[in-house]
């Protein structure tokens, strides 16, 4: 695999690649793949009926990672792929993966990714996404990822997004399903700058007697970018959902948080909380009086809020 | 040595000009200085006038012979004010080492904060990692802000009712913490305190009821008189009495 300095620090970003990794992997740049290595637990394999992967998790995985990150570097290009994982009862793995714009033209650069999950019975998953975008074009940056998950008796999710810079514009959806004793739990973080929208649409099916479901999203929306928070949660069993939704806004920022709660059974016991507002003024008076001017602590409280 | 010249706060609520502070003047250069009197005297904005956290409607602040008036709150923390809040402020995301290396201006060892917090009896290896949110107790966070408020090492250091919601922990290894500050030489300490014992080893006791000093001197002095008299303020005695 040959990589320029721009790709490499594109990976670096999204995946905290230094270098190749030693696991099963799959790089896509500009819709293409650029390498891959499977291992004796982990199988990757192109789609013949459109673009994208497989990846195959067999049962007797333990604690392997898998990266698949995608680079975009070349502007106007509008990258479509669809990733299915089939993660084998039992199995316990780590996918990394995550999507790194380096735009330097006029045109737009765009990345759609579907990746559903077929999350066997007493598996574990722990998946970890994080979207960047940089260059000094014009070109607006687009990323939308759509999660599909599908969680087997037993089995674990958990999911850490993050959006932090560049990226114009994003829409964000997941949908999970979960059977019995399943249980999902999603660490969502954002933070717009600019003129930048970021959307979140969450819906999580609680179907299994049992099955456990917690979302937690912290966001900062800066100069005149807009979030939008839309959650839903079904309780068809007995079953525990909690949804958090905790936003700082700043200068011309706003975010708008739509929390749905569907309690379809007597003994499903949900929650949401919803906080947004500007930092807090005796936050800033404490730190201030520890010595930081206004804009450090104000950096302080943004990056432990987004920690 | 910090001295205050006829300071003025007043505050305007639903269209009333309420007078806070008239016209205090003190000088404070003791080691161990206590402000008290009853609640809503104005004890705690002439603190905050001091710290910056509240612009004085008129009169002046001289710290170590400068005028810091119109010096911001960092400004006057940088200059070797502090300030521990009677309610502190819980955060998101920030930990006890974050807040106590901040407040020294370096990264410590674990050591060198499990020294800190150890002052205030709170076991470092439990709180080092724990976040100032609301998973921690009031008392606990009364404990941290002490903590972190020492880390400051300033010249001059106020504590806002320290005491309040203390109450677990021994009161004796409390009032340690503040002599121990007080026999640093070169430092002085304001506390802002309602307890007989914490007044008891004050050098001064100044008493501010309705924005006014109503009483100022030596604490063995001071201290008689307030636990006699009715008139300076029955709070005081009642509160006195429950700490015994």
């Amino acid at each position: 695999m040959n990589l320029g300095s721009t790709e490499k620090g594109l990976l670096k970003e999204i995946a905290g690649l230094e270098a190749i990794p030693t696991g099963a992997y799959n790089v896509r740049e500009n819709g293409k793949l650029a390498g891959r290595n499977v291992t004796a637990n982990v199988d990757i394999v192109s789609k013949t009926d459109k673009p994208g992967i497989d990846i195959y998790i067999k049962s007797s995985t333990r604690g392997e990672r898998v990266d698949i990150p995608v680079i975009l570097t070349e502007t106007g290009l509008n990258d479509l792929v669809y990733n299915d994982f089939y993660v084998e009862d039992g199995a316990d793995v780590t996918i990394v993966a995550g999507c790194g714009i380096h735009n330097a033209g006029g045109l737009k650069s765009e990345h759609d990714g579907i990746h559903a999950f077929h999350i066997g019975k007493n598996a574990k998953v722990l998946y970890i996404e994080k979207h960047y975008g940089e260059g000094e074009g014009t070109g607006e940056r687009i990323l939308n990822p759509t999660t599909l998950i599908e969680i087997d008796e037993g089995g674990s999710m958990t999911m850490e997004t993050a959006q932090i810079r560049g990226v114009d514009s994003a829409i964000r959806k997941t949908n999970a399903v979960l059977k019995a004793n399943a249980t999902l739990v999603i660490h969502e973080k954002i933070m717009t700058h600019g003129k930048q929208y970021a959307e979140t649409d969450f819906h999580v099916a609680l179907n299994g007697e049992n099955s456990g479901a917690h979302v937690i999203s912290r966001s900062i929306a800066k100069d005149d970018s807009h979030q939008k928070y839309l959650s839903c949660v079904d309780g068809n069993a007995k079953c525990s959902g909690h949804t958090e939704c905790d936003a700082i806004i700043m200068d011309n920022g706003s975010v708008t948080a739509k929390p749905e709660l569907n309690a379809n059974n007597i003994d499903a016991s949900l929650i949401h909380e919803a906080a947004i507002g500007k930092i807090a003024g005796e936050q800033l008076i404490k730190l201030t009086s520890l010595g930081l001017t206004e804009k450090e602590a104000e950096d302080r409280i943004v990056n432990g809020f987004l920690k | 040595m910090l001295e205050l010249k006829n300071i003025c706060y007043s505050a305007e609520n639903d269209g009333v000009k309420k007078d806070i502070i008239k016209n205090v003047s003190l000088k404070l250069d003791e080691k161990f200085i206590a402000f008290t009197g009853p609640n809503g005297g104005g004890k705690s904005t002439l603190a905050k006038i001091i710290m910056g956290i509240i612009k004085p409607t008129s009169g002046r602040i001289i710290f170590d012979g400068k005028d810091i008036t119109d010096l911001s709150v960092t400004d006057r923390a940088k200059a070797g004010i502090a300030f521990a809040f009677q309610q502190p402020v819980k955060f998101k995301g920030i930990t006890v080492t974050d807040l106590i290396d901040i407040a020294s201006g370096r990264e410590l060892s674990v050591s060198e904060i499990c020294a800190y917090l150890s002052e205030v009896g709170l076991c470092a290896r439990e709180y080092v990692d724990r976040e100032i949110n609301s998973s921690l107790s009031g008392g606990e966070l009364k404990r941290i802000e002490i903590a972190v408020t020492l880390a400051r090492k300033s010249k001059f250091t106020i504590f806002d009712e320290p005491e309040a919601g203390i109450d677990l922990w021994s009161f004796n290894s409390l009032i340690k913490v503040f002599e121990n500050l007080a026999a640093k030489t070169a430092e002085s300490v304001l506390i802002i305190s309602h307890q007989e014992r914490i007044l008891s080893i004050a050098d001064r006791i100044v008493v501010i009821s309705a924005g006014e000093v109503v009483g100022d001197g030596k604490g063995e002095e001071i201290l008689p008189q307030l636990l006699s008299s009715s008139s300076v303020c029955n709070v005081l005695k009642d509160k006195a009495k429950e700490a015994l």
